[in-house]
């Protein structure tokens, strides 16, 4: 049965529809209405406020923590410059990823790792051999993802950090009321946002700190629902629905390479060793044998699918995760998508599709199963720039934003 | 020598969508407005400091979403988010709310009665219908019916096809929908009051016509087809108000290579040769163009911007009969904060939608019957929406904007059209003492309040008469008789001149659909090609 997260006595009785489910463990809202769809605006008008607690945390610590986790990364996180965060995945060894997560500098000896998955064995499993050590303080640590637009001026309000001068995938260390907290800017959705990460006991405190202050911007309580429908305009994967941890996968086939998933921007390949190295040097040289892509809809053809039954076209309200087939134009199958949504906002109905690479190009025209009144049919769509959601405000400092 | 393939006179949302069809098939085009903002009535403005407002029109659902894709408008910043429901207090204290929950609304119906609440759906799925045929007409140029050309046969075979694909049963309810009042046609699903009355105003938003005024119920297909997302939908807010909209449209029709000017009013239309050269601005600087395009209403463009010599008295007749009876004002607030229902407390779902004023079918008859007089209602339906809850870009921190559409406001004073400035504050002032007797603190939130009667939409954005659709959505004025029989493809008896505002088919709203249609047409036309 999953459990409640330290903001539960807040969330649950704002869950009016009552929609949740299993989020690793734990009580996650899907939505806290019938529909999603005002949630989904708030992250891209005013603030979404989304608990985000059942994300793995752990705490790598000791003098050659930056060294150790250089190593088990595919991205060089020696990089990083204290108060940094680096999103990156880490592979097997023969370079088929793993998870995909963050990896915060907190000082010289002192790093952070959240991941989608459990991942203390991995992450410990040749620690000792580098005098570090790894715990999960996933339990100990509660955290809310603030995302939109607002999400600056809402935290500014409650806080003491200079937000204005912190850079994307940056973090701060700072208060809200009593409670001491670490902002990092990171997010799922896309668009401007923070992450507040607490302890428990402070949990609810700064829940209420945020809410309060966040209701005369617009903030909306979000659920997963929402948070689903903005990643895949963001152009996010997401562990178990686009691809599979290596570890955890029957079959070779169902294993993926960051270059595969279109993360090879992560992977520092002319560095000292690190896990699956050599197999990604060579997949470098010889490419991946699929890529993930973003599809859209070709709409006229979507309406004509459902014109042929007399329906007008008709799009699902929410993120689908079933995996259906990609074909090129002759109808044989070149790929498959592995999750979708209408985008709202750009008006373009999407796909995440791995395909074959000689199809993965920028206006490649492909065909996606549709099924129309019980009938699978395939729609045009065509491979668009990834992502589809993109605005300046996610990323800048606001004496660089126009007016 | 022309400088331009053409000149659109007029930045409003129909003449920008106009300019960004034609700089898109590579048409060197030029847009002036004579106003400092884009956009004629779709226009937002910080009327007072850090308030936003959609001046004039304040909600978007007709916008036709192919016109979103094929200009890319997402990408020029327009953001529609939906608004969640529509929301009626009665004088009783009840209340009612129909919300995208399905469950939801029919518990709030059948609280009124419980075989309308089952009913619904019924109606839902014969409008659905009626609505994806009446898309296939929006979305063509007007039939011209009589006419052999093989397009012409084409188009009407497959509206043809499509009315004989509705079934008998459909075909019957389209001819009543064309001929019946809002009412009646409610009546044929409908027991309550309370849930026909708000149903019933689709009916006659921005006409002179009552709810039993028959007609009216087309305009209630009109409205219910509003459509986003390509999908049947609800109404939306833009985000940044309205004017968003005319913004990214600018933004696109730019980045293909438009020109725009604002503060540029054209005084008249060129003629040469008997057809359209350009334009003479009110600077009296001219500009050539090959043609001329009136983003204006019909009778400014052919009653004031053109010399009435080079047109026909039989069309001049047509356009001087063409009916634009503006019938409705707008007031708009700066509020220090949310003001709340005495009947339903809080900023629940309800305060995000719509709020209509329109507590029963008399209520709405009674306030119609002061119109024909001259009269403004004393109690008059109010279409109120509260953009700020879901966009807080539109108002600093916890303040609010409200935006109050009001009908009956008749251009036609009893006293004149030019006395409404003396009777603005007093009509400004029954409209708050209308929504006052549901909002008791409404008064004293009030930071500020800007009256908009007909008079002022027409002084101050050239809609004549103050009429929102630029002539009513009446059947006599509609598809092949918009703006007159025989003229309704966007040419005009001017060579060279055209018209792509919602005086033209399919009409008015925030549609798009006459500018594109304009545009599209011109580009097939060999005098496109100049």
């Amino acid at each position: 049965m999953p459990r409640p997260s330290p903001f539960h006595p807040r969330t649950a009785p704002l869950c009016e529809a009552l929609r949740w489910k299993d989020w690793a463990g734990y009580a996650a809202v899907c939505s806290y209405t019938t529909y999603m769809e005002r949630e989904y605006f708030a992250f891209r008008h005013a603030a979404g406020l989304i608990d985000v607690t059942p994300l793995c945390k752990y705490e790598v610590r000791g003098a050659r923590a930056g060294e150790y986790l250089a190593w088990l990364m595919v991205r060089d996180v020696t990089r990083l410059k204290p108060n940094q965060v680096a999103y990156t995945c880490w592979c097997d060894e023969h370079g088929k990823i793993v998870d995909d997560g963050t990896v915060w500098r907190l000082d010289d000896d002192w790093y952070r790792v959240t991941a989608a998955e459990p991942s203390l064995a991995w992450l410990s499993r040749f620690a000792a051999d580098f005098d570090v050590t790894v715990t999960d303080v996933g339990d100990r640590i509660a955290a809310l993802s603030l995302q939109g637009p607002r999400s600056r001026a809402i935290l500014q309000q409650v806080g003491d950090a200079d937000l204005d001068a912190l850079r994307f995938f940056y973090l701060a260390r700072t208060r809200i009321g009593a409670a001491e907290v670490i902002v990092t800017r990171t997010g799922y959705t896309g668009d401007l946002g923070y992450e507040v990460w607490v302890d428990n006991e402070d949990a609810l405190a700064v829940w209420d700190a945020l809410y309060d202050a966040g209701r005369p911007h617009g903030l909306a309580p979000a659920g997963l629902d929402a948070m689903d429908v903005a990643r895949i305009e963001a152009g996010f994967i997401m562990n178990g629905v686009d691809y599979y941890s290596a570890p955890h996968c029957l079959i070779e086939s169902r294993k993926n390479t960051p270059y595969e998933l279109d993360l090879g921007w992560l992977v520092h390949l002319d560095r000292p060793d690190f896990l699956g190295q050599a197999a990604l040097r060579r997949e470098a040289e010889t490419g991946p044998a699929e890529k993930l892509v973003c599809l859209e809809y070709d709409w006229d053809d979507y309406e004509r699918l459902f014109a042929r039954h007399g329906l007008p076209p008709e799009v699902c309200p929410y993120a689908w995760r079933d995996p259906r087939p990609v074909f090129d134009v002759f109808g044989n199958q070149v790929g498959y998508a592995t999750s979708g949504a209408w985008s709202p906002t750009m008006k373009r109905n999407l796909a995440l599709a791995l395909v074959r690479p000689e199809m993965a190009d920028r206006g490649s025209r492909l065909k996606i199963e549709v099924m129309v009144e019980y009938v699978r049919r395939k729609c045009l769509a065509t491979v668009v720039e990834k992502p589809v959601f993109r605005d300046p405000r996610t990323r800048s400092l606001p004496q660089h934003e126009s007016v | 020598m022309s400088q331009y393939d053409a000149i659109i006179i007029g930045g409003g949302h129909n003449g920008l969508t106009c300019a960004a069809y034609l700089a898109r098939a590579g048409r060197k085009v030029l847009v002036l407005e004579r106003r400092h903002v884009l956009g004629g009535a779709a226009v937002s403005e910080e009327v007072f400091p850090g308030f936003t407002f959609s001046v004039c029109s304040y909600v978007v659902s007709l916008l036709r979403p192919h016109i979103i894709r094929e200009l890319d408008l997402a990408r020029h910043g327009l953001q529609i988010i939906p608004l969640e429901s529509s929301f009626v207090p009665y004088p009783d204290g009840r209340s009612l709310n129909r919300s995208a929950d399905p469950q939801e609304t029919r518990r709030e119906i059948a609280g009124f009665s419980a075989r309308d609440a089952e009913r619904l759906d019924e109606f839902r799925v014969a409008l659905t219908r009626m609505s994806h045929f009446v898309k296939n007409v929006i979305d063509n140029p007007a039939a011209a019916p009589g006419s052999l050309r093989p397009a012409e046969l084409w188009q009407q075979l497959r509206l043809g096809k499509a009315l004989k694909e509705l079934g008998p049963d459909l075909q019957h309810l389209h001819m009543q929908l064309l001929t019946m009042s809002a009412v009646d046609f409610l009546d044929m699903w409908f027991e309550s009051d309370q849930l026909k009355a708000p149903m019933a105003v689709s009916g006659i938003i921005g006409t002179y016509l009552g709810v039993r005024s028959p007609g009216t119920a087309y305009v209630l297909l009109h409205h219910y087809m509003g459509e986003i997302d390509g999908a049947f939908r609800s109404w939306g807010f833009a985000r940044g108000g309205t004017g968003q909209v005319s913004n990214a449209i600018a933004g696109a029709a730019r980045r293909y290579g438009a020109e725009i000017r604002t503060e540029a009013p054209v005084a008249e239309v060129l003629v040469r040769d008997g057809q359209a050269a350009g334009v003479v601005l009110a600077s009296g600087e001219e500009i050539l163009a090959r043609n001329v395009v009136s983003n204006l209403d019909p009778h400014q463009t052919f009653l004031k911007m053109v010399d009435p010599r080079h047109f026909d008295g039989d069309f001049l007749g047509q356009i001087r009969r063409y009916k634009l009876r503006g019938s409705s004002g707008k007031v708009n607030l700066a509020l220090d904060r949310l003001p709340e229902f005495a009947c339903r407390p809080g900023d629940g779902p309800h305060m995000r939608g719509d709020i209509a004023i329109a507590p029963s079918i008399d209520y709405l008859e009674k306030a119609y019957d002061e119109a024909k007089y001259g009269q403004y209602s004393s109690r008059p339906y109010l279409n109120v929406v509260i953009p700020s809850l879901v966009d807080p870009s539109v108002a600093p921190p916890g303040k609010h904007v409200m935006s109050i559409f009001v009908q009956y406001a008749p251009y036609q004073h009893a006293d004149g059209p030019a006395a409404w400035p003396e009777h603005r504050e007093a009509f400004g002032d029954t409209v708050i003492d209308t929504l006052g007797e549901y909002m008791p603190t409404l008064k004293d939130d009030i930071l500020h309040r800007q009256v908009l009667t007909p008079w002022d939409l027409e002084q101050q954005f050239g809609l004549t008469e103050g009429n929102i659709f630029h002539g009513e959505l009446s059947l006599e004025q509609l598809a092949f008789l918009r703006p007159a029989a025989g003229w309704a493809r966007y040419r005009t008896p001017l060579r060279r001149l055209w018209l792509c505002g919602s005086g033209a088919h399919p009409g008015g709203g925030i549609m798009g659909a006459p500018g594109e249609l304009c545009a599209k047409t011109m580009l097939k036309g060999s005098q496109g090609r100049g």
